[in-house]
């Protein structure tokens, strides 16, 4: 077990370095100078020089990415052009809201999903599969803004039981933050939600066909027992890979969502410091995007070993 | 079963009774589309820290009032020399920062040289390049002196970047900014609301709002479920054009369609062929059909213009005429320069929806005399350097947002690459002037040279759409600054 962690560890941490010579070689590519978007089509050439002395962007290539690089490793991410404050602080501002939002889709997808996928599974060929996958092909096929634009109109516009969007802090206590992020988790959550129902269903149906299912019930242990205990548990592999897969996805994914909801979230970071040519917010998003991915997958690796335990010598 | 339907009914009662009570009459929220980088007017062309901070927080020697004239402001009068060449302010005493310490003549010229100087970051640092020195004479007089005379001198001091600032806040001002105005700042939420508050001790009339919320909704299709639950009371700015009527009838609110100063033209290459030709520069005025390209510009608002001037403004002069929409003339034009059978060139466009949208409609009316432009969609920082620094492109589209500016054709270098002495003239003689009715006449002079030379293809003057509670009073009709001035706004009894 301790080989096969170290392995996955020097892998990931691999990742992590060629992900960061990518990041900053593709963002020193990228045209547009950002000085010059801040002070906009009337700068002097003066003033232009003045700041990008003061945002070091005078220094060359190399010397920027080494700067960059180390500073990383001490937990340094830079101070942010725009916004006179350090990457780090704005990260750390914006995840406390996109980490939850994540987090409560991810919950919530898996909730809808195993419980659909499992009942779908059993009832195979029945009216009730063929309405719980039927949902779930209307759930894949939806566009999630345009789910979150309908939601809004119901429950925040209509029927006014959650605020349209926005979200005031945690400061103001667990319930309204809970609250903002409700809408948001859900328009994010289903997509997600079925396309796991459908993955949960048919990796069941597989290991249903197996020997060891008959036997179980053969010796007479009832359907619901067979299910849960035997099969499930077979079929957790295709389900965990797609689980850590939509986390990934879930974090980089919310720039949509954090825009119609207008959460202060790491998307709508990202998404402004790219607009804004804020290169180095943006180096430091997109590291730490990689870095969780990479985490999350470490993760799901040490799922397969518990869940399977002929994965641990591998 | 029952159960079940209780607890549910009770989460239901409990979330909804707690939704937001309508706001008190001395709350306003206010809903924005961009976020500023940063909240320090003289560090940054953006608009959005202007719409916050302008005459809220901070404050010139000059202010420009809602008609876009110059009013007195941390200057209470003024004095000009014969020669148009020092100026004398009289500073309004009594004014106090927000952290406390007293505004006199020593932070005008701390301000002004701050400014000037070699490190300066100002991205209008051009306002001040007239400036010789600034000389206190007393705590409540300063003296500017002029290398040269200059007429707008009055007007250029009232823009956000020429605000007054204290020496020892001013380095702060970027996060925590600190003014003279009625308004002070208290909290900055990143990604979500900047927050200001009354100040106490305002040399002025106090302002009616207690407290302020800049809501920062950058899509346009939370705005207006934003505004119809009441989370937000205004958009200065409104960015929803499709659901425009759906607002416009809600007796709830109001929708006023103002003008900004905005010019938005297709901007021409003048040194690249063929639009070197002034008949192909005409053809191409004589092509656009001013009304087509309104109605898709993505709001369908806009006041067709003729030249680089704001409608708005006194000294316009009405030029729309110059090149009517004329297909024949067109093509009869470009079959004298030449071009019988018309040429390729290529429409490089900013992500505003006033250009990608405007764009297509361009495109296909040039299409009509047989010019056939190629569209390239590029980004704001593309934009800047192709098309503004290395001035690589046939023809682009783009709103001048600064106001008064129609001396940057005077500019060598600009990327209108437009160079006509007789111009250049008359710009000169406007900054010599400070007659009022002489500078008008120098302006519709100005106006006139450039529509005829055709030297952009003049389209319409930028609506200012703005949506707000129809309870609340004082909001600006139109944004001869960009400023979301809220020094006047008022709930009705």
């Amino acid at each position: 077990m301790t080989a096969f962690l170290a392995k996955r560890i020097a892998v990931g941490l691999l990742t992590l370095i060629v992900a960061s010579i990518v990041v900053f070689a593709v963002l020193e590519i990228v045209p547009g100078d950002p000085a010059q978007l801040m002070l906009g089509m009337n700068a002097t050439d003066e003033a232009l020089a003045a700041l990008r002395e003061q945002m070091g962007l005078n220094q060359p290539v190399v010397a920027r990415y080494l700067g960059w690089a180390g500073g990383l490793l001490v937990g340094d991410f830079g101070r942010s052009f725009t916004y006179s404050s350090p990457v780090i602080e704005l990260i750390a501002e914006r995840a406390v809201v996109s980490l939850p939002l994540a987090l409560m889709a991810l919950i919530l997808s898996t909730a809808i999903a195993i419980p659909v996928g499992l009942f779908a599974a059993a009832r195979r060929g029945k009216a009730a599969d063929t309405l719980a996958m039927g949902a779930a092909q209307f759930g894949v096929a939806v566009p999630n803004f345009w789910f979150a634009l309908i939601l809004i109109y119901v429950f925040a516009v209509w029927l006014r039981l959650v605020p349209a969007g926005g979200f005031s802090g945690w400061e103001n206590g667990l319930i309204s933050g809970l609250r903002a992020l409700l809408l948001p988790a859900i328009a994010l959550a289903l997509p997600q939600a079925a396309i796991l129902a459908r993955v949960t269903r048919s990796a069941l149906l597989e290991v249903l066909g197996e020997d060891y299912i008959r036997t179980a019930r053969a010796k007479g242990m009832p359907r619901g027992a067979v299910l849960w205990r035997h099969a499930l548990r077979n079929a957790m592999i295709p389900v965990l890979t797609i689980l850590g897969l939509q986390f990934a996805f879930l974090l980089a994914g919310t720039i949509i969502i954090e825009n119609v909801f207008y959460l202060p979230g790491l998307g709508r970071l990202v998404f402004q410091a790219i607009t804004q040519r804020d290169l180095i917010v943006v180096e430091g998003v997109v590291m730490l995007l990689v870095a969780s991915v990479v985490f999350v997958n470490i993760v799901v690796d040490i799922c397969y070993a518990l869940v399977d335990p002929r994965l641990r010598t591998r | 079963m029952t159960l079940w339907k209780s607890i549910l009914a009770a989460t239901a009662l409990a979330l909804a009774s707690s939704t937001s009570v309508l706001a008190a009459k001395t709350d306003l929220v206010v809903g924005v589309v961009l976020e500023p980088p940063h909240l320090d007017p003289t560090a940054g062309a953006a608009a959005a820290i202007d719409e916050i901070v302008y005459a809220n927080v901070f404050e010139g020697l000059t202010r420009i009032g809602p008609g876009g004239e110059v009013e007195p402001a941390l200057a209470e009068s003024w004095e000009i020399s014969d020669d148009g060449k020092v100026y004398t302010f009289k500073l309004r005493a009594g004014a106090t920062y927000h952290d406390g310490s007293d505004f006199d003549a020593e932070d005008v010229k701390f301000s002004l040289e701050r400014a000037m100087a070699e490190d300066s970051t100002n991205a209008q640092k051009g306002l001040f390049a007239a400036i010789d020195t600034v000389e206190i004479v007393d705590p409540t007089t300063v003296k500017i002196m002029l290398k040269t005379p200059q007429g707008s001198f009055l007007y250029n001091l009232g823009w956000g970047d020429a605000v007054i600032v204290a020496s020892e806040s001013a380095d702060g001002n970027k996060e925590t900014p600190i003014g003279t105005g009625p308004f002070k700042f208290d909290k900055w939420s990143k990604g979500s609301s900047i927050t200001l508050s009354k100040a106490d001790g305002y040399w002025g009339d106090p302002v009616a709002l207690d407290t302020v919320e800049f809501r920062i909704i950058p899509d346009a299709a939370a705005a207006v479920p934003a505004l119809l639950t009441g989370d937000v009371h205004a958009f200065p700015n409104m960015p929803a054009g499709d659901a425009l009527p759906q607002i416009q009838a809600d007796p709830r609110f109001v929708v006023v369609v103002g003008s900004t100063e905005g010019e938005t033209i297709l901007s021409t290459n003048n040194k690249k062929a063929p639009f070197d030709n002034l008949k192909v520069r005409q053809a191409i005025a004589h092509a656009l059909d001013r009304e087509a390209i309104i109605a898709g510009n993505g709001s369908g608002f806009g006041t067709p213009i003729g030249s680089h001037f704001s409608p708005g403004n006194e000294a316009y002069v009405d030029l729309t005429g110059t090149y009517p929409h004329d297909l024949e003339k067109a093509k009869a034009l470009l079959k004298e320069a030449g071009f019988e059978n018309g040429f390729k060139a290529t429409l490089k466009l900013p992500p505003p929806s006033y250009a990608r949208d405007g764009g297509q409609v361009i495109a296909s009316q040039l299409r009509e005399v047989g010019i056939e432009l190629e569209i390239i969609p590029v980004e704001w920082a593309q934009w800047l350097d192709q098309v503004f620094k290395a001035k690589d492109y046939d023809l682009t589209i783009v709103s001048h947002t600064e106001p008064n500016d129609i001396g940057i054709y005077a500019r060598d270098d600009y990327y209108f690459q437009y160079d006509n002495p007789d111009f250049k003239a008359v710009i000169a003689e406007l900054d010599v002037t400070s007659d009022q009715a002489k500078r008008n006449e120098l302006y519709a002079k100005a106006q006139k040279i450039i529509a005829e030379d055709a030297v952009n293809g003049y389209l319409f003057q930028l609506p200012k759409i703005g949506v707000w509670d129809a309870k609340l009073e004082g909001m600006w009709e139109n944004s001869p600054v960009q400023a979301t001035d809220l020094t006047d706004v008022k709930w009705a009894e």
